[in-house]
């Protein structure tokens, strides 16, 4: 068994707090709510402090954030129907750009892994991808109406141009850019899910996906390339997504949120029972059908619903989260 | 368009959240109806208890052990089955406690089995959080669902 160490709580956001996100360094933490402001918190010695408050970027709740992989940008999506560009380019976060384009609420913002494109999501069912273009300029280069309703999140592939999107419509998409006319299509669907897919990460390598709803299961995707060695079919040249593991009987409300740590490869999840929940992979699991094992002691994480869980990107074991009761906390999960 | 603070004092270490006092399953169930009994109808100048949208054993409370949660279920009976303001009583209900009640619960409303052509989709639309979160910022519909759950 692991334990999740509270390091320190971080109480300033005014309600309900949506969403947390480590800069790519992991020196420094964003965090945004129902209080329509930004909040920067970094380390001052020993403890987190907030260093920056970032308001009058948007006129509702922001309900995601997203740093740049340079770690020079910060993407905020918002049930304003826009999405804030904030850049330190005058020495202070300034806001650069605003992109506007959905119908209603953007409930999900991401940077690919270059960093030449932004992906959004909203109530009106569609995923866009923007192209970042010189002087803060944003061109929107695919408007992806694949899915039936909501698009909850968005996230991208670890290493190459693939985006994955989770859905109120129960299934997941997987959109690539199609190389002879560089049109962007949706090239798989992962139905297993049996309601909402609020969230989605991939593991460090990017095979693996995994997803969770508001069934109360967390769903482990592998992707199958053509000609795989395991005989799984696929069409068109394109890869196959298949569910290899369900993780049901552990979380007791819908789950909103997960983070598969790219250092330690344990999941972290976020539930509407007011509980995070670390899983690991069993050692020596069978990778065409891997079982997992929640590994720390359940004990209350927040006094409501967890919304967001992050791992940092650096420092193995260092979890933030984020729940309705107004605070971040910062944990340190010791196997 | 910003403001920087710095701090220079660590002001993390906040008071406690105020605690939620422990309530016994079938005192909150009486709360929690006394709350709902008196919302209002969107479109009728009566109560949802009078129009039998709502009654006493639509209420249930659990005590989910494991999580120390009271799990709160609601039905409710829309007055015909293609009540287009059933998603709006739903989200009334749900608005009203949030606000009101004063101990924590976990809430799920559901629409009586068989009481509406498209009770699935009104049930999975009046529970989920974000949708509601958005709707309530919507200001024509804040002021609609404040009229409904406003007390006299």
């Amino acid at each position: 068994m692991g334990k999740l160490e509270h390091i320190q709580t971080l109480s300033k956001h005014i309600g309900r707090v949506w969403s947390v996100a480590w800069h790519p360094k992991g020196d420094a933490l964003a965090t945004c709510g129902e209080d329509k402001t930004i909040r920067i918190w970094a380390k001052e010695g020993k403890e987190w402090v907030n260093k920056v408050i970032l308001t009058d970027g948007h006129k509702r709740t922001i309900r995601d954030i997203s740093w740049s992989p340079c770690g020079n940008y910060l993407a905020s999506a918002s049930f304003d129907a826009t999405v804030a560009i904030w850049d330190k380019k005058s020495g202070e976060f300034e806001c650069s750009a605003t992109l506007e384009g959905h119908e209603n609420e953007v409930k999900s913002v991401a940077w690919s892994k270059s960093g030449h494109l932004l992906a959004t999501c909203s109530r009106d069912k569609s995923v866009w991808i923007w192209e970042v273009a010189e002087d803060d300029e944003y061109e929107c280069a695919a408007v992806l109406n694949a899915h039936t309703q909501d698009v909850k999140k968005i996230t991208w592939h670890p290493h190459v141009d693939l985006l994955a999107s989770a859905s109120y419509d129960n299934t997941v998409k997987i959109f690539k850019e199609d190389p002879s006319d560089n049109d962007w299509i949706c090239i798989a669907t992962l139905s297993s899910h049996e309601s909402t897919v609020w969230s989605l990460s991939f593991d460090k390598t990017g095979n693996r996906l995994a997803t969770c709803s508001d069934d109360q299961t967390v769903k482990i995707w592998k992707q199958y390339l053509p000609n795989n060695s395991e005989g799984v079919p696929t069409t068109d040249g394109e890869a196959s997504w298949k569910c290899i593991c369900t993780l049901s009987g552990y979380h007791t409300r819908t789950v909103y949120d997960i983070s598969w740590c790219h250092l330690t490869d344990s999941i972290a999840t976020a539930c509407g029972d007011d509980i995070i929940r670390i899983f690991k992979e069993d050692e020596g699991s069978d990778p065409n059908a891997p079982t997992f094992s929640l590994i720390n002691s359940a004990e209350r994480s927040h006094t409501q619903d967890v919304n967001s869980v992050k791992w940092n990107p650096k420092v193995p074991g260092l979890l933030a989260s984020c729940s309705d009761d107004g605070d971040i906390k910062l944990w340190n999960f010791i196997e | 368009m910003f403001l920087s603070l710095f701090q220079r004092k660590s002001e993390t270490t906040v008071a406690s959240k105020p605690s939620y006092p422990e309530i016994d399953c079938e005192k909150l169930r009486n709360i929690i109806y006394g709350f709902i009994r008196t919302i209002k109808d969107p479109e009728k100048p009566n109560t949802l208890e009078e129009l039998k949208v709502v009654y006493e054993n639509g209420v249930q409370v659990r005590k989910s052990v494991a999580e120390n949660l009271n799990v709160v279920r609601i039905e409710f009976n829309p007055t015909v089955p293609h009540c287009s303001l059933a998603t709006l009583i739903g989200l009334c209900i749900r608005i009203k406690l949030e606000q009101t009640v004063p101990y924590k619960f976990k809430l799920d409303i559901f629409i009586k089995k068989g009481g509406h052509a498209s009770e699935n989709e009104i049930n999975k639309q009046i529970n989920d959080k974000e949708r509601i979160a958005a709707a309530m910022e919507n200001p024509n519909l804040k002021k609609v669902v404040e009229q409904c759950i406003q007390e006299d």
